[in-house]
């Protein structure tokens, strides 16, 4: 289900906590998990996690599949629905709404043409609104793909970021 | 000690105390949801908060701990409308479908709303809406917006359960209880989950929509099913049984009751139920009024007593029968000459009977069983044969104490096992003389076995060093090690661990009565509490030799006997087979001349003796249905017809005094025997079956239970065995195969499975479809399909 290079990432979580209590690894392994599934996944419904792979991850780290899956549908970074292959979360809390990062959700709702919580038809973006990211000093600011976080997005910013995610 | 004041009560509770805890030891109630007695605190209701002086805010009282000093006020206003908060709020997305929700008139949430909340709401926006699950045929999950998470049910799967399978997904407003996607709720005691729903959004699928909880009389009974003896409250209405429910009882169920316990009163009101005597005549069977089927009765025993004599007849109980039916029963049996009487149909060593002292049993109470620091379980394939007792063991383990295992099978316990030695049935044997030679070494003591030719293994040591370094420990022996061969070996050497060790030593009583059956002597060598008696033959003989008439009471051979091939043919050769019966069961229609139609446990009165030797009386529950009758009243009149004196009860209280009269159960209760021996040479290798009685399939109740037999549990038996037997046998997993012991054989998929033993093909017992099989625990062949 998941490569041998992610299963030593999981291992490497694992060994972080106690022997009897793996369970203290299951976001880690599931941030795994998904990563995985983000880089090699084709379509939309092959880069976000599903039944089995939560499964095979509960069962990796011998925990009821309920509780692996009740971490995973608790967080909304672990990607439970199809998702394109650049995930792009813009903050719309109040402090980057007041600095415009409403009207900079809005510019790339335009620019690619799907509304806010959508994927593009052709599987390469998917569009969400994201809760406060920490930086709101560095407003607007949207997050790619979970991990790489984007400051001062005006719509120049905006436009020469999308250009770099073909 | 501390000090703490409660709505002006002064008391001291001990150090770590709640104020819920101290609170309920004065009596005073604090309305709550998700706190439980027996389950982990989760403080998420916020039902039960109460004012603590000198705190700002209420504090959730299940949560708090006592500190010195500490005043609560649980009606203050500030308590008060706290409570009332906190019920608007639960209310805001309960659907207050009261007039059509199954859980009216016994629900918490209705009954804290009317004492705890306002009168109307004032809530005007829309409800959430939470989609139905699929729980299993149990449990039915249908009207999740009903539920206020209080996750009790999710507690109880992951902490008494063993297995969390329920969980709570999403969060916030999106929060929903569901079982992981497309499982369903498969746990032996899954419907407790029931009865901790504080709302109505578990309920019982056999149940729900039957009847308001409000029509229904509740009446107290016993399980008549594992010997742990469960106490229940019996719901009636309009002379049927509609529900059963867990009545507390510390010392044996604690809250709980199995699955099995719960919903096997759906086989009580099944269509298979025998409602008039039959007879068969040239093969065809005819209704028969009460009289005409007691004189063809007596006229079958009386003319194979004349033609054959009296050892051809052959007496089989169940152990699920009451004590007084066991107890009439032998002594009609002996009264009228006959000593072939039995109980233990699915036993097949006997030789322990000669040095039986007393009637086998735990050896201690169910209580000191769980508070043993040191348990080693031997042959038990505990989740199946006693599911409330495995979760006892389970609390036990979660409490420092030790669970050791000898099985045949590694079977998930859900729990953590000091040490486990997992072997073929042929090596159950060698397995405990390796514990035995090991707490000889330990304790340099001496046995009476000879163990030269055993060789210690580590987790044998382990075993050893668990039993001899607790402060208690016990050696108990389950089904699986009294129904194989070498019981009497297992018992002898399970005795001398316990000599030398200083642990009790006992057997987990495989149904509700077998201690009372041991006890009102339903045994061929020993009469009631131990009386002298001619020695007849036990159930084996009396299968290996068939009988020319059988007696069966509340007995099914080809489910109850060690071995159903012998067992059905011994039948079908009898001149005539007389069943006692509640059920018109297939197997009877086939080799029985006679069904008499007698009362299950809900029908009757009587009483049951648990593992423990704790006699517990019931009253009927319901009137006996057409015309069966209760079988102590059958065998007095039969008692009566065949012109035996002693049989003049009007009243099932005359036959237990005269039981009781004859003796005391604490000092006949005896597991020592007067001599150990046992064959401890490891055993030749050979195919041997191990062959369990499936949860479902262990009484004639249960059996036609339609919901149990719906569950996963139930399903259709597949043969198991270990990867290398399915090499040497050159097949591949889950390919259909031919089994055959004996003259029987069955077709069955057979599939690999890594926690069985080499040599062992596992596949159930006591199912229609493997009855054409033999022993339990005797050779098998694997042929190709």
């Amino acid at each position: 289900m998941l490569s041998a290079q992610s299963l030593a990432l999981i291992d490497r979580e694992v060994a972080k906590y106690p022997a009897d209590q793996k369970r203290s690894a299951v976001m880690g392994a599931l941030r795994i998990a998904l990563e995985e599934r983000r880089s090699t996944g084709e379509t939309p419904e092959a880069r976000c996690l599903n039944q089995e792979v939560i499964e095979f991850v509960a069962n990796y780290l011998e925990i009821p599949p309920v509780a692996a899956y009740e971490v995973a549908t608790f967080y909304n970074m672990y990607d439970m629905k199809p998702v394109g292959k650049y995930k792009i979360t813009v903050c719309t809390n109040l402090p980057c709404a007041l600095r415009g990062g409403v009207n900079a959700a809005e510019y790339i709702s335009h620019k690619l043409g799907i509304a806010i919580g959508e994927t593009s038809s052709d599987g390469m973006y998917t569009l969400l609104e994201g809760e406060c990211m920490g930086a709101c000093g560095d407003a607007p600011v949207l997050l790619v793909n979970n991990h790489s976080m984007c400051s001062f997005m005006t719509s120049e910013a905006i436009d020469k970021k999308l250009a770099e995610l073909k | 000690m501390l000090e703490i004041e409660i709505d002006g009560k002064k008391l001291t509770v001990p150090q770590g105390s709640t104020v819920m805890d101290a609170a309920h030891s004065v009596g005073t109630y604090i309305p709550h949801f998700c706190y439980h007695k027996k389950l982990s605190i989760a403080a998420n209701c916020r039902m039960c908060l109460v004012e603590v002086e000198k705190a700002p805010k209420p504090l959730p009282a299940c949560a708090t701990p006592v500190t010195d000093g500490m005043k609560v006020h649980t009606h203050s206003d500030m308590a008060k409308k706290a409570q009332a908060g906190v019920m608007e709020f639960l209310l805001i997305n309960h659907p207050l479908d009261c007039p059509i929700c199954d859980q009216g008139g016994e629900c918490q949430l209705q009954d804290l709303a009317v004492g705890y909340g306002n009168s109307a709401s004032r809530y005007q926006e829309e409800k959430r809406v939470v989609v139905g699950k699929d729980m299993g045929p149990l449990v039915s999950a249908e009207e999740m917006s009903r539920c206020i998470h209080c996750t009790r049910c999710v507690r109880f799967t992951e902490e008494i359960g063993g297995f969390q399978e329920i969980g709570m997904a999403n969060r916030s407003e999106f929060s929903e209880i569901l079982p992981f996607l497309g499982k369903t709720v498969d746990s032996e005691i899954s419907g407790n989950v029931i009865d901790l729903c504080p709302v109505g959004a578990l309920t019982s699928k056999p149940f729900r929509y039957s009847t308001r909880a409000w029509e229904l009389s509740r009446r107290k009974s016993v399980s008549p099913h594992d010997g742990l003896g469960a106490n229940l409250i019996v719901q009636v209405k309009g002379n049927q049984v509609m529900r059963v429910l867990p009545l507390e009882n510390e010392e044996i169920n604690e809250c709980w009751i199995a699955d099995r316990d719960r919903f096997s009163y759906e086989g009580l009101n099944s269509a298979e139920r025998l409602q008039k005597p039959m007879i068969k005549h040239d093969g065809k069977w005819h209704e028969a009024d009460w009289q005409t089927a007691l004189e063809y009765v007596v006229k079958g025993l009386n003319g194979v007593s004349r033609d054959h004599g009296k050892d051809a007849i052959g007496v089989l109980a169940s152990p699920h029968s009451t004590t007084e039916e066991l107890f009439l029963a032998q002594k009609l049996a002996r009264s009228f000459g006959v000593n072939n009487v039995d109980y233990r149909l699915r036993r097949s060593d006997f030789r322990a009977d000669a040095a039986q002292q007393g009637a086998l049993w735990l050896g201690s109470s169910i209580v000191d069983l769980a508070s043993a620091k040191s348990v080693l379980v031997v042959g038990s394939t505990q989740r199946q044969e006693q599911p409330l007792l495995a979760s006892r063991l389970r609390q036990a383990v979660k409490k420092g104490s030790e669970l050791n295992v000898i099985h045949v099978a590694d079977d998930a316990l859900l729990t953590k096992l000091n040490a486990k030695l997992i072997v073929s049935p042929l090596a159950l044997v060698n397995a405990l003389a390796q514990v035995l030679k090991a707490v000889v070494a330990i304790k340099s003591g001496e046995s009476a076995i000879d163990l030269a030719a055993v060789s210690v293994s580590a987790e044998a040591q382990r075993i050893a060093e668990s039993l001899c370094g607790a402060e208690s420990a016990s050696v108990v022996l389950g089904n699986v090690a009294q129904h194989h061969p070498a019981f009497s070996e297992l018992l002898s050497l399970a005795q001398e661990i316990a000599r030398l060790s200083g642990a009790r030593f006992g057997v987990l009583a495989e149904a509700a009565n077998s201690v009372g059956a041991e006890l009102v002597g339903a045994v061929p060598t020993r009469g009631v509490f131990g009386a002298a008696v001619s020695a007849g033959l036990d159930a084996q003989q009396m299968i290996a030799a068939p009988r020319k008439a059988y007696v069966l009471l509340n007995s099914e051979v080809e489910f109850d006997s060690y071995n159903p091939q012998a067992a059905v043919a011994a039948m079908k050769s009898a001149e005539t087979v007389i069943a006692l019966t509640a059920f018109k069961a297939e197997g009877l229609l086939d080799y029985a001349d006679v069904l008499l139609p007698i009362a299950p446990f809900s029908e009757t009165a009587g009483s049951f003796v648990n593992m423990e030797g704790r006699l517990q009386t019931f009253n009927g529950v319901v009137r006996p249905l057409g015309e069966a009758r209760p079988a102590w009243k059958v065998l007095r009149v039969l008692g009566n017809m065949l012109g035996i004196s002693g049989f003049e009860y009007t009243s099932v209280e005359e036959v237990r005094a005269e039981w009781q009269g004859k003796g005391d159960i604490a000092p006949s209760l005896n597991n020592v025997l007067a001599s150990v021996s046992a064959n401890v040479q490891p055993a030749a290798t050979a195919l041997v079956r191990v062959g369990e009685v499936p949860l479902y399939q262990a009484d004639a109740i249960c059996r036609r239970a339609s919901s149990l037999q719906a569950t996963r549990a139930a399903a259709v038996p597949v043969a198991h065995a270990a990867q290398s037997v399915l090499d040497a046998a050159g097949v591949q997993s889950g390919a259909v195969v031919v089994l055959k012991q004996g003259d029987g054989q069955v077709r069955v998929a057979l599939e690999a499975d890594a926690t069985l033993p080499a040599g062992v093909v596992r596949l159930a017992t006591a199912h229609p479809t493997t009855i054409a099989l033999g022993g339990m625990f005797d050779p098998i062949e694997i042929k190709q399909g």
